[in-house]
C-alpha cells in the first residue's frame, strides 16, 4: 500500500509537471491575445517528432536543445504569418484557426512519419534504474524528466520576475496599449510569447516522447487535458496552472491505481447491487473511470467556480 | 438554392408577396429536386452518397443555430446526434423484440426527443455561459460522453456497437426499408421537413432574438430578453434535430457505436458548417453536401485526404471566414445588374495560375507521402496518370517549378481579379440607383 502511494505520487508529480510545461505556455498566450491555442499540444507532439528525427542523426542530447528551437521558429511563424492575420475577423475565427491548425499538423505528421509509434528510445547514458523503493525500480529517465521540467520551471519563474524581458511581457498582459507607447514593439513581444511558448510545449515532448509513446494521436490525446488544466486552474494565471497540473497529474495517476466499484462498496456494506439497464454504472471501477475524471472536474469547475481555482478573469 | 438567403435580405415592405412566392416556389423545388436525384444518378454509390448528404444536412444545419444563429461555438455537437442514434437503435431493437405498432419512418422522432432530453440537461449546465467558456464546456462534455461510451458498455455496446435491422419493424403501405432507395426517400423527406422547420425558426421572433444575442447580449438584455434563456432553447433545438439526423443515420447503417459520440464527428459537422458558411441559411447545406462529398470521392483519390481537407479549413478561416456562401453572395449583385460576365475573365486567369500552383503543392504532398509513409512500395508512383520515380530529381524540380511559377504568376494576377471585382461593383451599384 505504502509502495502504491509513493510510486503513484512519483509519478503524478512527473504527469503534473510535463503538464504544467505546455500549460504555462498556454495560460500565457492565452492570456496576452486572449486566444486559447488549440494547436499548442500540436506543438508538443511536433517536439517529440522533432527531437525523434534529430537523435537518429545525431543523438539524444541535441535533439534536446534542436527540436524545441524547431518548434518555436514554427510557433513564431504560426503566429506571424497566420493567427495575427485571423485576428481581425475575432476570437472564434482565430479558436477556429488553432483548431484548423492542430488537425493539419496531425495529418501532416501522419504524412511523414506514419500512423504507427516510431521508435524513440531513452539515450543509454540514463537507461538505468535510479534506485528502488520498495520492489519497484524506478527508471533513472523518469527522475532526469522531472529534475528537467523543474529547472525549466524555475527559469521560466526567474526570467519571469527577476528580468527586463520578463517585467515588458507581464505588462503586456494586463497594459498591451501603454506598454506600446513607452517604445516596445508590442506584436513582437506577442511573437516571442508564442514562440517560447511553442518551445517549451516542444521540450515537454522532447523529454515525454521516449518515456510515452511517440505516435500521431499523442497530440489528440493530451490535448483536451491540457484545456483541464488551465480552465481549471484559472486562465490566465500561472499559479494557477501549477497547482492544476499537479492536482490532474496526482488525480490521474492514482485513479489507475484504485481497482473499487460502487458494487464493491455496496457488497461490503451488505446492501444487493441493482440490476438494471445501466447496471455498468455500478460495476466500472475507479480505475476504468479514470479517463473522465478530468473532464467531469472541469464541468464541475466551470459551473461553481468560473474563474478557476487561482483566476481572477472571468472566462 | 442561393437564392434563398437572399430572399432573406429582402427588404419586407417591397416585396413581401414575392419573396413568399419565390419562397413557397424554392422549396417545391427543392422536394422536386429531392424526389427526381435519385432518377438522375441512379447508381448505388450515388444513391448512398445522397443518403449521407441528407443526414450531413440536418447535422450541419442544427449546428449552424448555434454556431451562426447565436453564436455558440461548440465542439461537442456531435453528443446530441450520437445519443440520438444510440436511443433511435435501442428504440429499433425494443420494438422489434416487443413486437410495437411502430413504423420506422417515426424512428428519428425518438432520435430526436433524446437529442432534446440530452440538449436540456447538458445545455442547462452550458449555456449559462457564453463565448470561450461555452467553447470549453462544450469540449468537456463532449470527451465525458466520449469516454462513458467506452465504459457504459451495456448501453453503448463497447467498441463494436449496437446493431439493429430495420427490415423487421411495424409496416406502413408494404415499405420495408430493405432497398437503399426507400431509405433514401425517408431521409430526403425528414431532411425537407427539418430544412423547412430550422428556416421557419430563423423567421420567428424567437430566430431574430438569437442573432441579437450573437451581436450584442448586453443589449438584449437591456430590451428586456434574457440571453441565457435564449442560449439555452437554442440549444436544446440544435439538439432535437441534431437528434433526428442521428436517428437517420441508426437507421441507414443499421449500427451505431461509440465514434458517434466522438471528438472526430463533432470537428467534422463544425467544418462542414463553416466551409459552407455560418452566416447564411444556404451555407451549411452547400457545406454538407461538399464535405461528405469529398469525404467518400477524395478519400478514393489519394490517402492524406484529410489533409487537403485540413488546408481547405485553415485557408477558408484566413481567407474567407463567411464559407462557401460568403463568397457566393458577395457576387450576388453583379449577377443581379448583370455585370458578372465583366470579371469572368480576371477570374480565369486567376483560377488558371492557381490551380498550376495547387497543381505543384499538391505533386509535392503526394510525392513526401510516397516518399515517407509508402517507401516500402518502391519509389514509381503516378500522378495525374504520369508515371515517374521519386528517386530521381526530376519530379521535385517540376514540383517545385510549378508552386513558383504558379505561386508568382498567381499573386500578379489577383490583384487584377479583385481590381475588377471592386470595378464590377461599383458599376452595379451605379446602376442599381438611377437617379
Amino acid at each position: 500500500m505504502l509502495e502504491l502511494v509513493v510510486v503513484s505520487t512519483l509519478n503524478g508529480v512527473l504527469f503534473g509537471m510535463l503538464l504544467f510545461l505546455m500549460a504555462s505556455g498556454l495560460t500565457l498566450i492565452f492570456s496576452m491575445m486572449g486566444v486559447l491555442n488549440f494547436a499548442h499540444a500540436s506543438f508538443y507532439m511536433l517536439g517529440a517528432f522533432f527531437g525523434f528525427q534529430v537523435s537518429r542523426r545525431f543523438g539524444f542530447w541535441p535533439g534536446l536543445v534542436i527540436a524545441p528551437f524547431l518548434v518555436g521558429v514554427v510557433g513564431a511563424l504560426v503566429e506571424r504569418y497566420g493567427l495575427r492575420n485571423v485576428h481581425r475577423h475575432g476570437h472564434v475565427a482565430e479558436l477556429l484557426f488553432t483548431f484548423g491548425l492542430a488537425f493539419v499538423i496531425e495529418e501532416v505528421v501522419q504524412m511523414i512519419w506514419g500512423k504507427a509509434p516510431v521508435d524513440y528510445r531513452v539515450p543509454p547514458a540514463l537507461d538505468f534504474s535510479a534506485f528502488t523503493i520498495f520492489s519497484t525500480n524506478y527508471p533513472a529517465y523518469k527522475m532526469f524528466m522531472l529534475l528537467f521540467a523543474v529547472a525549466i520551471f524555475v527559469v521560466l519563474l526567474l526570467v519571469l520576475t527577476r528580468t527586463r524581458v520578463g517585467l515588458i511581457i507581464q505588462a503586456a498582459l494586463t497594459h498591451p496599449n501603454m506598454v506600446g507607447m513607452l517604445g516596445h514593439n508590442v506584436p513582437r513581444v506577442f511573437m516571442l510569447v508564442f514562440g517560447v511558448g511553442s518551445a517549451l510545449a516542444g521540450v515537454a515532448g522532447v523529454i515525454a516522447g521516449p518515456a510515452l509513446v511517440t505516435q500521431s494521436n499523442m497530440a489528440a490525446l493530451l490535448g483536451p487535458i491540457l484545456f483541464v488544466v488551465v480552465v481549471v486552474g484559472g486562465l490566465g494565471s500561472l499559479s494557477g496552472a501549477f497547482v492544476a497540473s499537479l492536482l490532474i497529474g496526482l488525480v490521474q495517476t492514482f485513479a489507475v491505481a484504485v481497482n473499487v466499484s460502487f458494487a464493491d462498496l455496496l457488497t461490503a456494506l451488505n446492501i444487493p447491487v441493482p440490476t438494471t439497464f445501466l447496471t455498468d454504472i455500478w460495476r466500472v471501477t475507479v480505475a476504468q473511470v479514470a479517463p473522465i475524471i478530468p473532464y467531469l472536474l472541469l464541468v464541475l469547475i466551470l459551473i461553481f467556480r468560473p474563474t478557476g481555482l487561482l483566476g481572477t478573469r472571468d472566462t | 438554392m442561393s437564392e434563398l438567403a437572399q430572399t432573406a435580405t429582402l427588404t419586407p415592405a417591397r416585396g413581401r408577396l414575392r419573396s413568399a412566392a419565390a419562397l413557397y416556389g424554392l422549396w417545391i423545388a427543392t422536394a422536386v429536386l429531392f424526389i427526381v436525384l435519385p432518377q438522375i444518378f441512379t447508381s448505388g454509390t450515388a444513391l448512398t452518397t445522397m443518403s449521407l448528404m441528407g443526414i450531413a444536412i440536418i447535422f450541419a444545419l442544427s449546428y449552424n443555430m448555434l454556431l451562426g444563429q447565436t453564436g455558440m461555438l461548440s465542439f461537442g455537437h456531435a453528443v446530441y446526434y450520437g445519443l440520438g442514434g444510440f436511443l433511435a437503435v435501442h428504440a429499433m431493437n425494443t420494438v422489434l423484440r416487443d413486437g410495437l405498432p411502430i413504423p420506422l419512418p417515426l424512428i428519428p422522432l425518438v432520435g430526436g426527443f433524446a437529442g432534446l432530453l440530452f440538449g436540456v440537461i447538458f445545455g442547462s449546465v452550458s449555456t449559462r455561459r457564453a463565448g470561450t467558456a461555452f467553447a470549453m464546456i462544450s469540449l468537456g462534455l463532449g470527451e465525458l460522453v466520449a469516454s462513458s461510451a467506452l465504459i457504459l458498455r451495456n448501453f453503448f455496446g463497447g467498441e463494436e456497437g449496437i446493431t439493429t435491422n430495420r427490415t423487421k419493424l411495424f409496416r406502413i403501405f408494404d415499405l420495408s426499408f430493405g432497398p437503399q432507395y426507400q431509405v433514401y426517400y425517408l431521409i430526403a423527406a425528414w431532411c425537407l421537413i427539418c430544412m423547412i422547420a430550422m428556416y421557419a425558426l430563423t423567421r420567428t421572433p424567437f430566430g431574430r432574438m438569437c442573432n441579437a444575442v450573437r451581436e450584442n447580449p448586453e443589449r438584449v438584455h437591456f430590451v428586456g430578453y434574457n440571453p441565457q434563456v435564449v442560449r439555452f432553447i437554442a440549444f436544446c433545438l440544435a439538439g432535437f434535430f441534431a437528434g433526428i439526423a442521428g436517428g437517420l443515420a441508426a437507421i441507414n447503417f443499421e449500427i451505431v457505436n461509440s465514434a458517434y459520440v466522438g471528438a472526430g464527428q463533432s470537428g467534422l459537422v463544425l467544418l462542414a458548417a463553416f466551409i459552407g458558411g455560418v452566416g447564411f441559411f444556404i451555407g451549411p447545406v452547400l457545406g454538407a453536401i461538399l464535405v461528405t462529398y469529398l469525404q467518400i470521392m477524395l478519400s478514393d483519390v489519394t490517402e492524406v485526404w484529410q489533409l487537403y481537407f485540413g488546408f481547405l479549413f485553415v485557408g477558408m478561416v484566413m481567407f474567407a471566414p463567411f464559407g462557401i456562401a460568403g463568397l457566393l453572395m458577395m457576387h450576388e449583385p453583379l449577377w443581379r445588374t448583370g455585370t458578372l460576365a465583366r470579371v469572368l475573365p480576371a477570374y480565369a486567369l486567376a483560377l488558371v495560375t492557381g490551380l498550376v500552383a495547387l497543381t505543384g503543392v499538391i505533386l509535392f504532398i503526394e510525392m513526401i507521402f510516397h516518399f515517407t509513409v509508402k517507401a516500402p512500395d518502391g519509389p514509381m508512383m503516378s500522378f495525374l496518370r504520369i508515371r515517374f520515380s521519386v528517386a530521381t530529381v526530376l519530379p521535385w524540380v517540376v514540383a517545385a517549378l510549378l508552386v513558383g511559377v504558379g505561386g508568382w504568376l498567381f499573386r500578379r494576377v489577383w490583384p487584377i481579379a479583385t481590381g475588377a471585382f471592386h470595378e464590377a461593383l461599383a458599376h452595379a451599384r451605379e446602376r442599381r440607383q438611377p437617379a
